[in-house]
């Protein structure tokens, strides 16, 4: 799913995220005094409203909370990308984000254990998204 | 100062609602304030206060400003307000709190879009990606029906809620669309002819979505003591309130729990009532998981069980909690913040004992309760005919 899609807009608040996308890195936002991530980035933190953070990289892995299959497209541009998966990933560090998920939507589970990949839309904009890490097959 | 009894609902009014092509947006809103006026007999010079939402279709940028010039009204309070679907219970609470402050005496809301005939249906899907987040969801290419998508999933993997079960929302919904003449679609449908419409974003198929309308709603709401000296029997604001707790459905801390939980237990405590209390729900229905997820925040069905209490039809008239009479966003019509206002005017109609075929016998105390963005801002109100 990559024609038509609607780019973000780094700004003062997320350029560093795009920045490291760009990188092939996921970085998460953290609070320098209550210590929680929060995403998606911002000034305050939402839990104690300090406004000092500081970025580390994630690890890369989560679990999908929830997932739709998009079959009629938001816009005609989008029309031969369906069927596609959108869902909300929750990453081991804590947050949760929205993504696709690049996988035959029949394997597409609550539950399902993923990755994160890459999709480079242009020399600044890679965008994140998520492959299912393969279950090992039971015995 | 609580709002309880305060203020109290006297006219309403519609526009004719489905595709009005002979109508603008502004038309339809004018059509709805007219009738509603003409209903509560009163004059226009005695409006001293309006309240409007937005419009996709034609987008002033101060719609409440342009609503009183384009129906020729001067008031004392003025503003257009956006909370999504929200928007028609978020006005009635602010227009009871001016009434109670004596900010103003007669506030006439007003909403209405010509969703259906004043855009493209691409436009329309187009338009409501608006509801994502346009940095962190849309670059995804989510459709609005599939953040709701997200929703009904994860309750079914929490609760086993079944396709069947939502299913039976929309026919619940139709069958009390095709006891109203006002209705957009009446024609029964099943729970196969839902399954087997084509799907939108699993889990949700084109008959698990909301209508696409050119619709508008009017209410005047003034005060208690005012409203028994007019025509129309008084409906009482005897409960109301807000809960707003994100907008993303990405930052939702749960998707089966919700800000309703918050504001119908405070809008309960206001009215003094309890969930069984009530003898017909009004619940916004812009997709058929979302009265089921309402249902039990509202303590109206226990922790995944309003999906089987819609399969074996206690939502329906004469079953033991009538939800959406009037045919709901699902099949009498949706347009913008004009769907919840529906619900509103179904409550007040089923409280005066006007609904003909589809009256509830004895309906004395209706709750009502709307959400905009993604379950994100949550409006209950509890209505009733006697203080």
């Amino acid at each position: 799913v990559s024609e038509g899609r609607l780019l973000p807009r780094p700004d003062a608040d997320t350029r560093l995220y795009w920045s490291g996308a760009a990188d092939g890195r996921l970085l998460l936002q953290y609070c320098a005094d209550c210590g929680k991530p929060r995403f998606y980035p911002r000034l305050l933190c939402p839990y104690c409203h300090s406004d000092e953070a500081r970025w580390e990289p994630a690890a890369g892995s989560g679990t999908i909370y929830s997932f739709s299959v998009v079959h009629r497209a938001p816009t005609p541009a989008l029309a031969a990308a369906v069927p596609y998966v959108v869902a909300l990933i929750e990453l081991d560090e804590g947050i949760r984000m929205f993504a696709n998920v690049t996988a035959d939507p029949a394997q597409v589970r609550i539950g399902r254990r993923v990755t994160v990949t890459f999709r480079h839309e242009t020399d600044e904009i890679a965008i994140p998204e998520f492959t299912l890490i393969e279950e090992a097959t039971a015995s | 100062m609580s709002l309880r009894n305060r203020a109290a609902i006297t006219g309403v009014g519609m526009s004719r609602v489905g595709a009005v092509p002979d109508r603008t947006g502004l038309g339809l809103a004018a059509e709805a304030a007219k009738n509603a006026v003409e209903h509560a007999g009163i004059g226009w010079d005695e409006i001293d206060g309006l309240l409007t939402a937005y419009s996709m279709t034609e987008r002033y940028f101060m719609l409440g400003s342009v609503m009183c010039e384009y129906l020729g009204i001067a008031p004392r309070y003025a503003a257009s307000m956006v909370v999504g679907g929200a928007t028609p219970g978020v006005m009635v609470n602010h227009a009871a709190m001016a009434i109670a402050s004596g900010e103003c005496s007669t506030v006439l809301i007003v909403i209405g879009e010509n969703r259906k005939t004043g855009q493209s249906t691409d436009e329309a899907v187009a338009a409501l990606t608006a509801v994502g987040h346009p940095n962190f969801e849309n670059p995804y290419g989510p459709s609005l029906p599939s953040l709701y998508g997200l929703v009904a999933q994860r309750h079914m993997y929490e609760h086993g809620t079944t396709p069947e079960q939502l299913a039976s929302v929309a026919v619940t919904t139709r069958y009390h669309a095709g006891l109203n003449p006002a209705a957009q679609m009446r024609t029964p449908i099943t729970v196969d002819d839902v399954l087997s419409s084509r799907y939108i974003a699993e889990p949700l198929h084109l008959l698990d979505c909301c209508l696409i309308s050119d619709a508008a709603g009017a209410i005047i709401v003034t005060s208690a003591e005012r409203a028994r000296d007019l025509a129309p029997k008084p409906v009482y604001v005897r409960g109301v309130s807000e809960y707003h707790t994100h907008e993303h459905v990405s930052m939702a801390a749960s998707l089966t729990s919700t800000g309703a939980e918050v504001s119908s237990r405070a809008a309960y405590r206001m009215a003094d009532v309890e969930p069984h209390d009530f003898d017909v729900a009004l619940l916004y229905d812009c997709f058929t998981i979302v009265p089921i997820i309402e249902m039990e925040e509202l303590g109206l069905a226990g922790r995944g069980e309003a999906g089987a209490f819609f399969e074996q039809g206690y939502a329906r008239i004469g079953g033991k909690l009538p939800v959406n009479t009037h045919g709901g966003m699902l099949s009498h019509a949706h347009a913008g913040a004009a769907g919840g206002l529906f619900h509103i005017i179904e409550a007040c109609q089923q409280l005066r004992g006007e609904c003909g075929e589809r009256q509830v016998a004895g309906a004395g105390l209706a709750v009502v309760h709307v959400e905009g963005g993604v379950l994100s801002s949550h409006c209950t109100l509890v209505l009733s005919n006697s203080r």
